[in-house]
């Protein structure tokens, strides 16, 4: 897998154009009006002349301003209704805004949705000039460039291939190459690259990255984090509709799943007041944290790098061999390390009242990018195991990572490839 | 609120209107859009264009068998030849505002995905109407060749007379099709208004049987009306003229004026809801 030199590349390319503004977004608002009942024919109208619809207001954006550089590649992230999609549509030109100025310098192309107005009952050339004329190229231009096309998206055997005997994977190419075709100095991208496979999502972002290095701006919309910290030079988090933060994509992209988690969690814990603490509470567990590699508490974790976890015990009655340990689990509750002493077969010595004491487990985190939880425990040792006290996801971390991954863990892995014989 | 260097290149964002501001844009999109209707409808069919004739010439041979047969309006000469001209000439209004009110609904993914000047959509529905009533056209003319129907100067006239029809549709083309966005009634509506059209203007019979004072207030408020009597007397000339038929030039004046009228108020609507269709769908 290719990765952009994040080093030396940026500087070069911003010494090139220096801050010069490609899109410059200044207070800008909008909402919807959502009516409840919503009188659709002029009958209702007649019989209810008076009846004012009762509507909701949306407040899609509220005073939305940010500046993207030239040749920038800008990501912006939310979650869904935070307002990405309806801001991008603003700075398209299909939604109207109804505060604030957003200016564009230069050629503008939108990708709200890859293959807009492709029609299956056509061939791919004849799609080619269609979506070309769409996005803005005059026909001519676009039947100039539907060789170039059909070649980037490696299609040639099938010009004269009707789009409906197409597989879904041939179209994503073809509309994709149409997009790129398209000699725009600002490209407005929304999550067009939730589809095709690993490869051409690969061939997506080298091609973004040509793109930018011509000089041009790419606005990404999407919920990749991989995508914002591998390829973006800055990112923006929006949050119902306001900018929470513009900056560095790993910082917003951490930001995000900040966000993202902290909704999941408190919807799933105000209700009760903590029903997932177990045990006599002879000794509690007063505390309960990660540690980055330099033993400094985080919230965040880099995947790859050794951690920790620690938990504060204080100790109301004088304990003997008590057992202490930890359960880590991923945001979809699959258990992805379980730690305790009784493992290592170790006394851990007697405790009386009014004791402290941390303990801490150090290991590699191999996750994948995702919220963990980690439910610490204080338990009895011998023949069965009794809670002193077990907190339920009482410590939560989010890991953060580079590669996108399906698997629960990321672990580092080599690949050779030895042809039959060689070794011999 | 921090202010922001714009500069000079910047262009800013109108959002979206009714015509763009390249015109260059419109008419590429139109043109563009138009084929390609065009091209898929006769798609996959042996017979192609001959089946985009199919329907007035049904509609034809069902009026000529009546009014030969049944109901007879005396020695009109051509009568054959002016009722499919007349058929032919309807259908292009019949079909470009009935296919125009559900246009802009139909092309939702479009209006929501790209930013592209807003009546390029209604265009495209009377552009493609149009591409079909000149291949009609031709098929008028063959007929009148058959039937002996001797060239004439006033011939030159016809394009004036299309000129104003497509005016016609259009206006009403862009009217319908963005209140359809609100009113989902305007299309049975548009259906109903469509039919009485049919029957309100002289398309079967001949616009001479109509008592005068009924004749010259049936072409005065019926644009239609006139132009479909002006198109007759330009292909054959014993047919009574449009100012004749509406009792003087002077009274020619009001159809030409609501033509102009429906054509403003609708392009003037439809402007007005170009920039909030998208949210509206």
């Amino acid at each position: 897998m290719r990765r952009r030199n994040k080093g030396t590349e940026p500087t070069i390319r911003v010494s090139k154009f220096a801050s010069v503004n490609a899109v410059v977004v200044e207070g800008v608002s909008k909402k919807f009006e959502i009516p409840h009942e919503v009188s659709h024919t002029l009958k209702e109208r007649a019989l209810h002349p008076f009846r004012r619809t009762r509507k909701d207001i949306l407040q899609a954006l509220r005073d939305v301003s940010f500046t993207v550089e030239k040749g920038e590649f800008f990501g912006v992230v939310g979650r869904n209704g935070s307002g990405k999609s309806t801001l991008l549509k603003l700075m398209a030109g299909i939604y109207r805004s109804d505060a604030g100025t957003i200016g564009i310098a230069g050629r503008l192309s939108t990708f709200i949705e890859l293959g807009v107005g492709f029609n299956p009952d056509l061939a791919a050339e004849d799609n080619i000039v269609l979506n070309g004329v769409m996005l803005g190229l005059s026909p001519r231009e676009a039947r100039r460039r539907a060789d170039s096309v059909i070649g980037f998206a490696g299609l040639d055997e099938f010009t004269d291939l009707k789009l409906k005997n197409y597989s879904s994977g041939m179209l994503v190419r073809l509309a994709f190459s149409v997009m790129v075709q398209v000699d725009a100095d600002v490209l407005l991208i929304d999550e067009v690259l939730a589809v095709g496979d690993a490869a051409f999502q690969q061939k997506c972002f080298d091609e973004f990255n040509r793109i930018r290095d011509q000089g041009r701006t790419v606005l990404l919309v999407t919920h990749a984090m991989s995508a914002v910290e591998r390829f973006c030079d800055r990112a923006m988090l929006l949050e119902r509709g306001r900018v929470v933060d513009i900056g560095e994509p790993n910082r917003i992209a951490n930001e995000y799943l900040d966000v993202n988690f902290r909704q999941e969690r408190s919807a799933e814990r105000q209700p009760e007041k903590e029903p997932d603490r177990f045990g006599d509470q002879r000794a509690e567990i007063v505390e309960a944290w990660f540690e980055d590699e330099h033993g400094m508490r985080t919230s965040q974790l880099h995947t790859g790098r050794r951690c920790a976890f620690a938990a504060r015990v204080h100790f109301n009655e004088p304990i003997d061999d008590p057992l202490f340990g930890f359960v880590l689990q991923n945001s979809q509750k699959t258990t992805v390390l379980q730690a305790s002493t009784l493992d290592q077969g170790r006394m851990t010595g007697s405790y009386g009242p009014g004791d402290e004491i941390e303990f801490r487990i150090s290991f590699d985190n191999v996750f994948a990018p995702d919220r963990y939880f980690a439910t610490p425990a204080v338990a009895r040792g011998g023949g069965m195991i009794a809670w002193i006290d077990r907190r339920e996801r009482f410590a939560s971390v989010v890991v953060t990572g580079t590669r996108d991954t399906d698997a629960v863990v990321d672990i580092p892995f080599q690949i050779a490839i030895d042809r039959e014989g060689v070794r011999a | 609120m921090s202010t922001v260097e714009m500069p000079a290149e910047m262009r800013i964002v109108q959002g979206p209107s009714a015509l763009g501001d390249d015109p260059r844009r419109f008419v590429a999109l139109t043109r563009t859009l138009t084929l390609t209707d065009f091209k898929l409808k006769f798609y996959g069919s042996a017979l192609g264009y001959l089946w985009q004739l199919v329907r007035p010439l049904l509609l034809f041979g069902i009026l000529l068998f009546v009014f030969t047969n049944f109901i007879k309006f005396g020695k009109v000469p051509h009568y054959e030849v002016l009722l499919l001209l007349a058929i032919v000439l309807y259908s292009f209004v019949a079909e470009g505002v009935s296919n125009a009110v559900d246009s802009v609904v139909a092309r939702e993914p479009l209006v929501r995905k790209v930013q592209f000047p807003r009546l390029v959509i209604p265009a495209t529905v009377v552009a493609t109407a149009f591409l079909n009533l000149l291949l009609n056209l031709v098929a008028v003319f063959v007929f009148a060749a058959i039937r002996d129907v001797q060239p004439q100067w006033q011939w030159f006239e016809l394009p004036l007379i299309l000129l104003l029809m497509v005016m016609l549709a259009s206006g009403a083309a862009m009217l319908v099709s963005c209140l359809f966005v609100r009113y989902r009634d305007v299309k049975p509506i548009t259906d109903v208004l469509l039919q009485a059209l049919f029957y309100g203007t002289p398309i079967f019979y001949p616009v001479e049987r109509i008592e005068p004072t009924l004749r010259h207030l049936l072409v005065m408020l019926n644009p239609f009306a006139a132009i479909i009597q002006a198109a007759k007397h330009a292909f054959v000339p014993s047919a009574m003229t449009a100012a004749e038929a509406a009792g003087g030039t002077v009274n020619l004046l009001v159809p030409l004026a609501i033509i102009l009228g429906l054509f403003v108020l609708g392009f003037y609507v439809f402007n007005k809801e170009a920039p909030r269709i998208a949210e509206e769908l």
